[in-house]
């Protein structure tokens, strides 16, 4: 009898193609033998304790800048950084993390206001505060996306300073990129893009993994390829730790002047004494930094007219104007077949006016960004120029505190003892 | 200007920062917003099949879940048989799901009972898209809580075509279908 009544049904179903919510196709079963429907499992999520998480990552933010500012010890910085990589990375694989914690609270102020737990904003405001401190700290052994490539740094070698703060540029092009994300409603790019947390949840796709893999094989020459050169929310930390209270030194006291650090720094981030006598004069100096400020406001209109011309690539990055695009070609008949996205959105009760309205309306949204976009770039690009073009006078071989990752990797190779009768 | 009245602007300076930034980070932080989950608004789900292969754990955190009060017991069942399967039997042959993850237990006559093994169900939706075409719907995917690492930016809602993603509070139940209307409620 059910069998007929199944076929009946099926049938139907096929001529009619209808999607019955209320109505059953089948009706349920009164069963005589007893049988009783199971419950279906309902298992709460498996959640570690946001105090944990706090209580170790500011513990450990403590204990690293206890290493580096009074024991100026790379080992104990090096034990911290491997506690570390083994709880935020292997075990909470990645998540939750100050550098995604970022976009969820900018999100508050430029994207859609989605409500952020306390844990989010700790995370997010402590390394900071630890760097107007004690510089940073987290960087140094708290980060688990650092400590991944601390790891694998074997045989780092320093490139040319040159190429530093050119490269160093990308990271301000991920932070602005990041909120542009943020602003426009595409998405938490810097997570999606996240090129470590594939080891640490052990699989991942193949793109991510890969990028991965050959950032790590970088940074066994290049230390830190990410850190430096697209880590977003060390952009952040890189602004606070300049005005950091304390911060580690290359030398425990009086700078003797032996060269012997020069080469140690990986990072760049010792900046040498400059010579007695001036390279040029300090006319030519005062002109050209004169020269800088008149062309601020050209710099920053050219470049938020670039971020404005470049608007249309730019907000292909959002699903709504990829469906748009596809939908518009397979009306002018383009393409014989339709994609997922296509289909489902004909199945859809929206029209494709109304999605072209909604692909405008995120257009204009990109385009304002886009501009602003630029506009940081170009004041970032502008104020590197700048500070690269000011001589500094400054006799002794000093750690340069924006760039400063607190590795501790110099302390060795100063000789001056540190002073014993008074504590440093 | 001396140095000591350089060392007080500093202090001042980071001082103001601090308080302005724990101040604001507080102010807009909310206790209610602690735990969000992802959930699959069975509704809105079109069975494409990228739960399967979106998710960034792999097997996915998406399982096909079983609503048996909705269920018609059927010997002839759609979800669980390929269309013009030649036995009702569990010959991998006839088996639709391809990891032989649903399974089948005879109740009594006609009926038959059908469980998800979860250990091998990888969300690929061939079952839940069987079932809704020609049977009662009462197989369908969810996100199991207890797999998902609940991302930032769920990685199969960014992929998924009909927007059947969306983060629900943790206190809210399931989205499971439910037997009164047919529609998703609580569970």
């Amino acid at each position: 009898m059910i069998y007929r009544l199944a076929l009946v049904t099926l049938a139907l179903a096929a001529v009619l193609g209808d999607q019955a919510g209320a109505e059953y196709r089948f009706p349920m079963p009164e069963f005589e033998s007893g049988y009783e429907r199971p419950q279906m499992e309902a298992p709460p999520p498996k959640l570690t304790s946001p105090v944990v998480d706090v209580a170790l990552l500011a513990g450990l933010m403590a204990l690293t800048a206890f290493a580096v500012l009074k024991l100026r010890s790379r080992n104990w910085v090096l034990t911290l950084m491997v506690v570390s990589l083994f709880y935020f990375g292997f075990y909470r694989k990645g998540c939750v993390c100050p550098v995604g914690a970022t976009q969820n609270v900018f999100n508050i102020l430029i994207g859609d206001g989605a409500p952020v737990p306390l844990l989010i904003s700790i995370f997010f405001l402590l390394p900071l505060i630890f760097a107007l401190y004690f510089g940073r700290v987290f960087c140094a052994a708290v980060c688990p996306l650092g400590a991944i490539q601390e790891a694998c740094a074997v045989q780092p070698v320093q490139i040319p300073r040159t190429a530093e703060n050119v490269l160093g540029m990308f990271a301000y092009a991920y932070l602005g990129l990041a909120m542009l994300g943020l602003y426009t409603g595409t998405g938490f790019l810097i997570c999606r893009y996240d090129p470590f947390v594939g080891f640490f949840r052990l699989g991942g796709s193949f793109n991510m993994l890969m990028a991965g893999g050959v950032l790590l094989v970088i940074g066994i020459f290049i230390a830190r390829p990410y850190c430096r050169f697209l880590c977003p929310y060390g952009v952040l930390l890189r602004w606070a730790s300049i005005f950091s209270r304390r911060h580690a030194s290359v030398t425990p006291a009086e700078c003797i002047q032996c060269r012997l650090c020069e080469t140690s720094c990986p990072y760049n981030a010792i900046n040498l004494p400059t010579p007695a006598v001036q390279s040029e004069p300090r006319r030519a100096g005062a002109r050209r930094l004169g020269w800088m400020l008149a062309a601020m406001p050209l710099v920053i209109a050219a470049a938020g007219l670039a971020g404005v011309l470049a608007h249309p690539l730019l907000s292909r990055l959002h699903p709504v104007i990829l469906l748009a695009e596809r939908i518009a070609a397979e009306q002018r008949g383009d393409f014989g077949d339709l994609t997922i996205e296509s289909e489902a959105f004909h199945a859809s009760q929206q029209s494709p006016a109304e999605l072209y309205a909604q692909a405008d309306a995120v257009r204009r949204r990109f385009r304002a960004a886009s501009a602003a976009f630029g506009v940081f770039l170009g004041l970032a690009f502008w104020g590197r120029m700048v500070r690269l073009s000011v001589i500094r006078k400054s006799p002794d071989y000093e750690i340069d505190r924006g760039a400063c990752l607190s590795c501790g990797r110099c302390f060795a190779y100063c000789p001056v003892e540190k002073p014993n009768d008074v504590a440093a | 200007m001396d140095s000591r009245d350089k060392i007080d602007r500093r202090e001042f300076i980071r001082a103001a920062a601090v308080l302005a930034a724990g101040g604001g980070a507080w102010m807009a932080a909310r206790p209610d917003a602690e735990g969000m989950v992802w959930q699959i608004d069975p509704a809105k789900c079109i069975q494409c099949g990228r739960c399967a292969t979106n998710c960034v754990l792999n097997p996915s955190a998406v399982k096909c879940v079983h609503t048996y009060e909705i269920c018609g017991y059927c010997d002839l069942c759609s979800g669980y048989l390929q269309p013009g399967a030649k036995a009702r039997d569990t010959g991998a042959e006839n088996e639709l799901c391809p990891v032989g993850a649903l399974k089948r237990k005879f109740i009594e006559e006609p009926f038959y009972e059908y469980t998800v093994d979860e250990e091998r169900c990888f969300g690929c939706a061939k079952c839940v898209k069987g079932c809704g075409q020609f049977g009662n719907g009462s197989l369908h995917l969810q996100i199991k809580r207890d797999l998902c690492v609940n991302c930032n930016e769920c990685s199969i809602a960014r992929n998924c075509p009909s927007d059947a993603i969306r983060r629900v509070p943790a206190r809210r139940g399931y989205l499971f279908k439910q037997w009164v209307s047919g529609e998703e409620s609580e569970g």
